[in-house]
């Protein structure tokens, strides 16, 4: 019984080591952006404000990322075409936002493919994230 | 009687149970991977609602996904693509040369929805005929069944 519960607690643990693994804090997300941006010359760090007007403005494909995450994102947002539901995007609310690597990578993708027609540079998506970071 | 039997005649009565539960216990048929990610914009679109053809094609071109970008890795691709074929629509496709990629332009929809007159699918609660949950209030969990409709009043 007590080697059996011991098990238990031993798998436990490591479940739960596991999955700290794979999950960073958004300071880290952000310090990986920065170091792949840092080698580039004139590089002068991230901006909020910077990252602000990237986020609520219209690009190349007419959308911006307010269009479905709103101007505000602390708030819920909702998909322009299907209509459903956002959760924020903003950390402080929404404390999962920028913690999985795989799940910003798929996204990134997509969204910046949707609303520039191409991907972002490490620079404005370290912006963004600065932007988003500093909602409360 | 052998093993072999056995498990063929298991095997069998399984499958015509599945067959006489009806259509709401195939069109829940699902995936953890399929939810998680065809439900992160939409309802996850139940996989007999199109043929393997269809899926096929759908899934070969998530980079243009009906105007957005709807990629996905390798992997995920893959399962999604695997679970889509094996649940799809067994009925014959009917087109050879395009495969439909919306379930709302198949005979079978058309025919379901004939009778929804054409205000309710321009009222703004409904925004598009692919917002199965306007209507079909348990749509999400694959469950159309008649006695859910509720309509946007």
């Amino acid at each position: 019984m007590h080697l059996l519960k011991l098990k238990t607690l031993a798998f436990m643990a490591l479940t739960i080591i596991c999955a700290q693994a794979e999950a960073q804090t958004q300071q880290e997300t952000l310090a990986g952006l920065q170091q792949q941006v840092s080698e580039t010359t004139g590089f002068q760090g991230f901006s909020a404000a910077r990252g602000e007007q990237f986020f609520n403005d219209t690009h190349a494909n007419n959308w911006s990322c307010a269009t479905c995450h709103t101007r505000n994102p602390a708030n819920p947002g909702k998909h322009i075409k299907t209509s459903k539901l956002i959760p924020p995007m903003a950390p402080a609310i929404n404390h999962e936002r920028f913690t999985d690597q795989a799940k910003i990578d798929k996204w990134f993708k997509r969204n910046c493919n949707d609303v520039l027609g191409r991907a972002c540079s490490a620079q404005e998506k370290g912006d963004v994230l600065t932007y988003l970071m500093s909602l409360k | 009687m052998n093993m072999k039997y056995v498990l063929l005649s298991a095997s069998l009565l399984a499958t015509s149970t599945a067959f006489a539960s009806g259509d709401n216990e195939t069109l829940a048929a699902s995936n953890p991977k399929w939810k998680a990610e065809c439900s992160a914009c939409h309802i996850a679109y139940p996989a007999r609602l199109l043929p393997a053809a269809s899926w096929l094609a759908m899934m070969g071109g998530l980079n243009k996904h009906f105007g957005t970008d709807a990629s996905l890795d390798a992997s995920s691709t893959t399962e999604i693509l695997a679970f889509l074929q094996q649940n799809a629509s067994r009925k014959k496709p009917e087109s050879t040369l395009k495969p439909t990629l919306r379930i709302t332009e198949t005979r079978w929809f058309k025919h379901e929805h004939d009778e929804v007159p054409a205000r309710l699918w321009k009222d703004p609660r409904v925004k598009s005929a692919a917002n199965c949950a306007a209507c079909h209030t348990t749509a999400e969990t694959g469950n159309f069944n008649e006695d859910h409709i509720r309509l946007p009043k």
